[in-house]
């Protein structure tokens, strides 16, 4: 197991060093941070603008490859280099990350469970009015783009506002509350937090019930919940330690990635409700011909998507049991 | 080598489902019944024809929709901005005078072309990579696979965003291929196990000691047997790249103006959204019908396809007990 492991672990590490150069590669060569200077007002020489992308390790003139080779050399070292902006892309970047986790824990907390829950009940009570009414809701949601579900929610709050200033659609607190954390700041942050939570969590839970919906309704069939039955379990004991147990497996690394993946920012519900986490940073590093930021999000994505598959593995082998560590 | 193709196309021996596509005339009164059963099937259940009519409406709409109303969606018309929908402007008016409806009708087409297009070379990608990677196996496999796991790495929306300035200079073709490169790894792995299984088995032995190609067995006998596998995987596909392509659009790395789809005039239109609630409603709910009608049918082909479903029979099955138990992938059986 453990050779397998490193193995494994070996193979995702070459994976990311791939797909990170390749994605510095790719923003070094299409965009164009020259772009970001020529408009200015008063208008840069030529000098001065070739100077400053000299100095963010972002000049289009120099060779690409010795560029990444710059860029690779500081990353090793813990420097993530230069925002177009001339700050740091770390302070940037550790910023963004509190952000988005302040967003994402407790919505993706509570969406996981409520959709295993959902899906759960509805494969227990399959085609009754809760089983059917959750399937047509999810396919729903389902059907919508994340940024659809948040302006739809935004136009709601409108309406419920109804003038009044209760659900807050803009931003992580109000401005005057920046760096406090009495009980007047928490009310405030939590009702910035309301409809953002709410968007992310209509969304997973619509995904996670239908899988975890399906994976019951195989378990509820099977043998081993006739003889867990059989042996004189309760019907709720049986389907939660033996059918539960069982069912969730294969959602697991669904969860897993999902919810790993989350991190590199829900970008659709960041930018419609303007909270400037990694989601933003996203398109914003795009958007900006930011190749140092764009570099940094394909890495730290790479990175979550290693760390999330051998989350799912190690978890799949605590929770199976039918997986006997060899 | 050259071994002549012999003219009966299937040596295979028959306790395989024939397989659904041109084969001799021999099994033709056979297939034909394998069709039809599927039709019928779909037929029972009432979601998926709903589905299937609200999609072909959402078709011609698109394309009639603009033969029916004056306005054209390029021009602005100077004497209403931002106006509600009306009998002159029947979903109202953009903040450039464009009329909406006409607008809506042109984005869909685009949306509705690209999910095509994307599911079909999705699913052809991830039938191929998936089928050779399985049939040749050793390095080929490992390095097909290899790929497959580079790709799942790599962040797609920010490789298909950065590189949005190149489908800005040439077409949107270029972004549909981009879309249809970064979506097919997930059903390669699928085909690929299943084509494993079906490497054993006899008739594809026979083939392949009579010296039939490598290419030709796996197009002509492991396919034909996953056909059903792949006819959803294409519609599930076009759903999830209507809607991958929408969010790229929003964000304007997706289609590029002068093109617009039903993405960019979302986008156009958010920021007057909570004022002018329809601006944002039209487009938005035929994105929506899109997502719902394209899910309807997935799940109304996968009942009619999968022998063992409960919810396709005949006798509508309302039983309490539990929902037929899915048994494993083997012996090519079709889900």
């Amino acid at each position: 197991m453990g050779r397998y492991m490193l193995r494994r672990l070996a193979n995702y590490l070459v994976l990311v060093i791939v797909a990170a150069s390749l994605t510095y590669f790719l923003a070094g060569l299409t965009l164009n941070p020259r772009a970001k200077f020529e408009g200015r007002n008063p208008p840069l020489s030529e000098t001065a603008i070739s100077r400053t992308l000299d100095d963010y390790n972002m000049n289009p003139d120099t060779p690409v490859v010795t560029r990444f080779v710059h860029w690779a050399g500081d990353v090793v070292h813990g420097d993530l280099g230069k925002t177009i902006e001339g700050d740091s892309v770390n302070d940037d970047f550790g910023r963004r990350v509190g952000v988005s986790t302040r967003l994402l824990l407790l919505a993706t907390l509570i969406g996981s469970a409520l959709g295993v829950a959902v899906g759960t009940l509805g494969a227990i009570r399959q085609y009754r009015f809760f089983d059917r009414f959750t399937t047509l809701a999810s396919f729903f949601v389902l059907a919508m783009p994340v940024f659809v579900i948040g302006v739809a929610l935004k136009i709601g709050a409108t309406i419920l506002n109804d003038g009044s200033q209760t659900l807050k659609v803009l931003g992580e607190y109000d401005a005057q509350f920046a760096g406090q954390w009495n009980w007047d700041a928490l009310v405030n942050r939590a009702q910035h937090m309301l409809l953002p939570a709410l968007t992310l969590i209509i969304v997973q839970v619509a995904l996670y019930s239908r899988y975890q919906r399906s994976t019951m309704l195989d378990v509820l069939g099977s043998d081993f919940l006739r003889t867990a039955r059989a042996k004189g379990l309760r019907h709720r004991t049986a389907l939660v330690k033996h059918g539960l147990r069982t069912a969730i497996l294969p959602v697991v690394p669904l969860l897993v990635y999902n919810i790993v993946l989350l991190f590199t920012g829900a970008t659709f519900t960041e930018k419609t409700f303007g909270w400037h986490g990694m989601g933003e940073l996203l398109v914003d590093s795009i958007t900006k011909q930011d190749v140092n930021s764009v570099a940094t999000v394909g890495l730290f994505t790479a990175v979550l998507v290693l760390i999330a598959g051998l989350l799912s593995d190690l978890l799949y082998a605590a929770l199976d049991p039918r997986v006997r560590v060899r | 080598m050259s071994v002549q193709q012999p003219p009966v196309a299937d040596p295979a021996p028959a306790p395989l489902p024939a397989p659904v596509e041109e084969g001799t005339t021999a099994v033709a009164p056979r297939r034909t019944s394998r069709a039809r059963l599927t039709v019928r099937r779909f037929a029972r259940n009432r979601l998926a024809l709903f589905g299937l009519a609200v999609l072909i409406l959402l078709f011609l709409a698109a394309y009639a929709g603009p033969l029916l109303t004056k306005w054209d969606y390029k021009s602005h018309d100077f004497l209403n901005f931002m106006s509600g929908p009306s009998g002159e402007h029947w979903w109202g008016t953009t903040q450039g005078g464009v009329d909406l409806f006409a607008l809506t009708m042109r984005g869909l087409q685009k949306s509705l072309v690209i999910g095509l297009l994307v599911g079909i070379i999705s699913t052809f990608l991830s039938a191929v990579v998936g089928a050779f990677s399985a049939y040749f196996g050793g390095w080929a496999d490992r390095v097909l696979m290899w790929l497959v796991d580079l790709l799942l790495v790599m962040p797609s929306f920010l490789i298909i965003a950065v590189m949005s300035p190149m489908f800005r200079d040439s077409s949107w073709l270029v972004f549909v291929a981009l879309l249809g490169a970064f979506s097919w790894m997930i059903t390669g792995r699928v085909v690929r196990s299943m084509t494993f299984t079906l490497k054993d088995r006899e008739f594809v032995k026979a083939a392949k000691y009579m010296g039939v190609p490598a290419p030709v067995i796996i197009f002509r006998h492991i396919l034909p047997n996953m056909a059903s596998m792949l006819i959803i995987d294409t519609v599930i596909q076009a759903g999830a790249a209507v809607i991958g392509e929408s969010g790229l659009s929003y964000f304007g790395f997706g289609v590029q103006a002068p093109d617009v789809s039903l993405g960019t005039v979302i986008a156009d239109n958010t920021t007057n959204a909570s004022t002018y609630p329809w601006l944002f409603f039209f487009p938005a709910g035929c994105l929506v019908l899109i997502g719902l009608s394209i899910a309807f049918i997935g799940d109304g082909l996968r009942d009619a396809l999968d022998p063992n479903s409960t919810r396709a029979k005949a006798r509508p099955a309302r039983r309490k007990n539990r929902a037929a138990t899915s048994k494993p992938l083997k012996e090519g059986a079709t889900r």
